[in-house]
């Protein structure tokens, strides 16, 4: 195509856009698909990200962009060079999966849908970053203000968003806007971010335990008893507060007792302050437990987010709203708990997004559908195109 | 080691890292006024095909234009093979609906026969669709030698084997029937042929001009009588092959494997009988030549195997005067 395209004027312009926008991207099915097979096929588990980087890094480099580079704690970055380049528009994926790299990655290509380890979580958010490239070479669209594209490193788990938070720490241009691209679920829209914290409780019973006390106990009858004390504890439904079990680990056989165990939870919380009252409530309940059972149970803190955002009456939020459910795309308004966290914290308006729908993720069967994939490029286009023109300014 | 195999070793074994320059390839492919097809012969492939489709299609068509055409040449599949291969934009035909006066005969070589009426390339690349860590090289490492050689006719692929790691040493990268069947049939008859370091991989490019002259086994016999036929017409010069690194696929049971062994014995005795080896059988060879992998080093080994042979014990004296059988 290549012929340069007019900038939208209005933002009638720019929603009426992105439906032809959706039809023109699916000449780049291929591309992006591709792009997603072979950056699927790579193990990425998070502080192992480097083989993906490099692909992402050679990428940019194919696609002739600017001043491509990696940091201290391996992100890939590049620019997109504006025309005006006044301001800079990140646009940014998480490159570490929940999947190590024992784990099998081949990824299974059906006529509608895409199988493999991370697909969705987030091999579908970087391919759609790493095509941005060719996708606007393909529309014709020549960016007024610089796009600097990101992989981003260490997000998930005990990442704990040290890749993203050091890149804004350190990074020397302003950024002005973020839009941080996840592979599911198309419609998701992210503007705040949740209170929320991530820990372990870690179970050791002491060599010189004493087995002939009353109710002497492994490791995961203490557990139990943990787990019971905290869902004992009262949560208000509004604002919204939750505590999520994602694991235990305890034991490897039929009758013998265990010495160790260990939970992992989340807390979330849009009320601020809940959070930290929250922890200080676990932190009672492990130090009696441990007293009762002469055992040693500890809370390990892994992550941690502060509440907080841009308003829902922001331009941007809106305006995505808007582009969103032009192309029939319902929003889902959720707060992020991700990168969009660290962006929050330094004031930097910022949305998440996805790209379609998935399904089983995390697990094994982990799939996403291709045809609402257009959609979602194209609501990234045209979200990209309103920070560009203007249109998400205050 | 004779002289002449560590040559062609050297000259015509290439990595297929050393073509990672793409747009020079192309550049040269233009400059030669070249076209290049792609061919995947399928039979009840939908787990891999579609895949393969798409990294060809984005990465040696849109991105880097390698390609002239991506043609999927079916079998006859019941499963959704050629539905999802045109989904991604192959073209898709039904062997038996090329050269129908020809009649249809159901085998792979079958389908690489009538892509070579069907397509329209100078240079045609085979590779099979079952490969599961399918990426560019699997094309671009064969198709570069014929690029950059204007000598060389015909390139195969060769792989570290990842199935094959189960004894724990790391073998030449050949598959059971290639070290079992075919490298000893070369090293007793074709000592020099024992240079391929995977006779029986399925992937290869070759020239226009040796495809349309060589004759085809329709089963599993294709790569072995290829491999042949070039060497008596063209000689080992125009044979090149390119290391593609790891190739992860289906492994197959020793039941097939012992079929497709038969299959590869009656083409190896007509091309035997073709060429008139097979009444008059050459000095036996005692040396056996095979490979052994040291990072992306293939070294040749020689062994020297001999069967000596003992006679019936009824004929030694010993023995005779001991069981009394000269009374």
């Amino acid at each position: 195509m290549n012929i340069m395209a007019t900038p939208p004027k209005t933002i009638n312009d720019l929603l009426n856009g992105v439906i032809t926008i959706r039809d023109q991207v699916k000449d780049l099915r291929e591309i992006l698909l591709a792009n997603l097979v072979m950056i699927g096929e790579i193990p990425s588990p998070t502080f192992g990200e480097e083989a993906r980087i490099r692909f992402i890094l050679d990428r940019f480099t194919e696609d002739g962009l600017d001043r491509i580079s990696t940091d201290e704690v391996g992100n890939a970055l590049a620019f997109v060079r504006g025309s005006e380049g006044e301001k800079t528009i990140l646009v940014a994926a998480h490159t570490d999966t929940v999947f190590n790299s024992s784990v099998d990655h081949t990824v299974r290509v059906e006529s509608k849908r895409i199988f493999g380890s991370g697909v969705a979580d987030n091999s579908l958010g970087c391919a759609a970053v790493v095509s941005i490239p060719k996708i606007l070479e393909h529309l014709g669209i020549v960016p007024k203000h610089n796009l600097l594209l990101m992989g981003i490193t260490r997000s998930l788990g005990r990442g704990d968003l040290a890749g993203i938070r050091f890149f804004l720490n350190n990074c020397k241009v302003p950024i002005d806007y973020g839009l941080f691209v996840e592979g599911a679920q198309l419609g998701r829209l992210s503007y705040s971010s949740m209170g929320m914290l991530r820990g372990e409780i870690q179970c050791t019973i002491p060599d010189e335990y004493d087995w002939t006390l009353f109710e002497s106990s492994g490791a995961i009858n203490i557990l139990n008893e943990v787990i019971t004390k905290i869902m004992a504890i009262p949560l208000p439904t509004k604002p919204k507060t939750t505590i999520t079990f994602g694991s235990v680990n305890s034991g490897n056989s039929y009758n013998t007792v265990p010495t160790t165990g260990s939970l992992h939870f989340e807390i979330r919380s849009e009320q601020a302050g809940m959070v930290g009252d929250l922890q200080n409530r676990l932190e009672e309940i492990t130090d009696e437990v441990a007293s009762n059972s002469q055992t040693e149970v500890r809370l390990e803190v892994i992550a941690r987010r502060r509440p907080g955002g841009t308003d829902f009456s922001h331009p941007l939020t809106k305006v995505s709203k808007r582009i969103q459910e032009s192309l029939g795309v319902t929003p889902k308004i959720q707060p992020s708990v991700g990168e969009l966290s660290a962006l929050i914290d330094k004031e930097v308006p910022g949305i998440t997004i996805g790209i379609t729908s998935a399904y089983k993720m995390h697990s094994l069967k982990e799939n996403i559908a291709i045809e609402p994939v257009f959609s979602g490029l194209a609501q990234m286009v045209g979200i990209i195109q309103a920070m560009d023109g203007g249109f998400c300014d205050e | 080691m004779s002289k002449k195999k560590k040559t062609w070793l050297d000259t015509n074994t290439f990595h297929h890292s050393e073509f990672w320059n793409l747009l020079h390839l192309i550049e040269e492919k233009e400059k030669q006024g070249l076209k290049i097809s792609l061919c995947i012969p399928t039979l009840n492939e939908e787990k891999t095909i579609g895949k393969e489709i798409i990294i060809f299609k984005s990465e040696l068509m849109n991105r880097y234009p390698l390609l002239d055409e991506i043609a999927v040449i079916d079998s006859g599949s019941t499963d959704k093979t050629l539905e999802i291969a045109a989904s991604f934009g192959a073209d898709t035909y039904l062997s038996a609906d090329i050269l129908p006066k020809q009649g249809f005969k159901p085998g792979k070589g079958e389908n690489l026969w009538k892509a070579i009426h069907q397509l329209n390339g100078d240079i045609i690349v085979y590779v099979d669709a079952d490969i599961k860590n399918i990426h560019p090289r699997f094309v671009y490492g064969l198709v570069a030698p014929l690029i950059y050689h204007k000598k060389i006719q015909y390139v195969k692929a060769f792989y570290d084997r990842p199935l094959a790691f189960s004894q724990g040493i790391r073998p030449s990268g050949g598959g059971r029937v290639t070290e079992i069947l075919i490298r000893p049939l070369f090293a007793m008859f074709y000592p020099e042929l024992t240079g391929i370091i995977q006779p029986l991989s399925g992937e290869y490019a070759v020239r226009r001009e040796v495809l349309q002259d060589i004759p085809f086994p329709i089963g599993y016999g294709v790569e072995t009588s290829h491999i042949l036929d070039v060497y008596h017409k063209w000689g080992m010069k125009a044979f090149g092959q390119t290391d593609l690194d790891q190739r992860v696929h289906r492994n197959q049971t020793t039941i097939s494997l012992g079929k497709m062994s038969f299959g590869i014995l009656q083409s190896f005795f007509n091309r035997m009988q073709k060429y008139g080896g097979i009444d008059k059988l050459p000095d036996m060879n005692q040396i056996y030549k095979h490979f052994q992998a040291q990072d992306q080093q293939y070294q040749l080994v020689e062994e020297e195997i001999k069967e000596e042979e003992r006679p019936p014990m009824s004929t030694i004296p010993e023995y005779r005067k001991k069981f009394g059988l000269d009374k």
